[in-house]
């Protein structure tokens, strides 16, 4: 098993964000779905504990997730967040900064063109890319890390159909080719259909649905 | 030469004048500044005339315990101060008052074992309490930066923390950007100074009658024994402020009332 959620549940500014939740995400793609504010993002960072439940226990390949260094976790379970954030300097330099980080060998051109985007863009600031580009230059930044899970919380919001097929396309391939999990935030059943076959279903902030994708999604 | 000078109340009362007319303007311009105006005239008053009999009672009791008594609570009263100035950042006390203990013990020390100055009240209080009010100044300046800086970042810093930064990574530019605020003004005074103002110390030894090749000196020694005090207080502030941003398992804190308090 991938992750194990046990009665998991987070409270910000009084505000109950999950409550009790009780999930299995499997290792392949799990979409996470439900409307706006039903903890879908909320959940996304505990799972590589970028936050810590106030009640409740997570495991990782069935480890608790509390006993894991949380910087090597982050190295291995890598979340793409839905607004992009790089580093001043170049798409080269965050790609560098990324890869030193996780002790991996760079290969530039391939992250970019995983994500969408020619080898042109290393030498790219980051301040003049557009937020679709900053978006895909984030999901290189990822890549460049050699992840075994990406999280990815709505990797497409920003994006045009083109360029959000372009990067359906890299996701799938990622996991059938390199066998990185994925899990994936968003809004849009018809791309959890195309990117996962498990999803779980939020409303504010529980569990509605756990399971096979179209299970999940009636 | 002489180095003495007579300054009676009356003159003090005069002074008063220009106090008057920068509340004119305040009130004429509708800056709402009056009230803080005379808060200030009469806390100056206050606090210089207490510190000027508390310094004549160190200068005459001649002993290096009062100094340190005094330095100390210059320095507890500086970390109180520049506190406020750093609402943002959670748990600003301890940081500032070691930056500014830190400052003042380090510049004071080096300067006595230089040679520069004498290990008496005379030098070490007047010095002593310059260096810890530029460093107050510094440290409060650095850390409100920093407030800032985290809270209008914080995507940003989480998106490092994500790719498996600690937290000292995450938050290095922008602990570099508060470094930079808190020591830039004196940097830039530094700079300018005699060309377009001249430093207090300066003023005062010649308003005092001292020769000004003697003057000008002093205030060297001064200038350059801030610019270290201000970078000690700023460089520790910040270092050790910037931690209470993050829990122990690198995560950036929730803040919301927490910070202030």
């Amino acid at each position: 098993m991938l992750f194990e959620l046990r009665d998991v549940s987070l409270a910000r500014g009084g505000r109950q964000v999950l409550g009790s939740v009780n999930a299995d995400l499997h290792a392949g793609a799990t979409a996470i779905v439900g409307p706006s504010g039903s903890g879908k993002s909320t959940l996304l960072r505990l799972l590589n504990r970028l936050a810590d439940p106030d009640f409740g226990a997570i495991t990782y390949r069935d480890l608790p997730l509390v006993e894991y260094d949380p910087l090597k976790l982050r190295r291995e379970v890598s979340l793409v967040p839905q607004l992009p954030s790089l580093l001043e300097g170049t798409v080269g330099s965050n790609l560098r900064y990324a890869a030193d980080l996780a002790g991996k060998e760079l290969e530039p051109e391939r992250c970019l063109g995983l994500a969408g985007l020619d080898a042109a863009f290393e030498e790219r600031d980051v301040s003049r890319l557009s937020v679709g580009e900053q978006q895909r230059a984030m999901l290189a930044r990822a890549l460049a890390q050699q992840p075994r899970v990406l999280l990815l919380d709505e990797p497409t919001s920003a994006l045009d159909h083109a360029a959000r097929d372009a990067i359906e396309a890299t996701l799938a391939q990622l996991q059938q080719e390199l066998e990185i999990s994925l899990v994936v935030v968003g809004h849009d059943p018809e791309q959890a259909r195309r990117l996962t076959d498990r999803a779980l279903r939020l409303q504010k902030g529980r569990v509605v649905a756990c399971g096979p994708l179209e299970e999940a999604l009636a | 030469m002489t180095t003495s000078i007579d300054v009676s109340l009356g003159q003090v009362a005069a002074a008063l004048t220009l106090v008057a007319l920068a509340a004119a303007i305040s009130f004429w311009r509708r800056t709402d500044l009056e009230r803080d105006i005379v808060v200030a005239t009469v806390r100056s008053f206050v606090q210089l005339t207490a510190i000027g009999y508390a310094i004549k009672l160190i200068f005459e009791a001649d002993t290096i315990w009062l100094v340190v008594a005094l330095l100390s609570a210059m320095v507890l009263f500086g970390a109180i101060t520049a506190r406020s100035r750093a609402k943002k950042v959670p748990g600003a006390f301890w940081p500032l008052l070691i930056g500014l203990a830190i400052a003042a013990a380090s510049t004071l020390g080096l300067v006595v074992a230089l040679g520069i100055f004498e290990a008496t009240p005379r030098y070490l209080v007047p010095v002593g309490g310059m260096m810890i009010g530029n460093a107050m100044t510094a440290s409060a300046v650095a850390l409100n930066r920093l407030g800032d800086e985290v809270a209008d970042s914080r995507a940003r810093i989480e998106a490092t923390l994500a790719l498996g930064a600690t937290a000292r990574e995450a938050a290095a530019p922008f602990v570099r950007r508060a470094l930079r605020s808190g020591t830039i003004a004196l940097i830039d005074s530094t700079k300018t100074t005699g060309l377009i103002f001249f430093p207090g110390t300066m003023v005062g030894m010649l308003l005092a009658g001292a020769e000004p090749t003697d003057a000008v000196r002093l205030q060297l020694i001064l200038l350059y024994a801030l610019l270290g005090s201000t970078a000690i207080a700023a460089l520790v502030a910040t270092g050790l402020a910037y931690r209470n941003f993050f829990t122990p398992a690198q995560q950036l804190r929730e803040l919301g009332n927490e910070a202030a308090a």
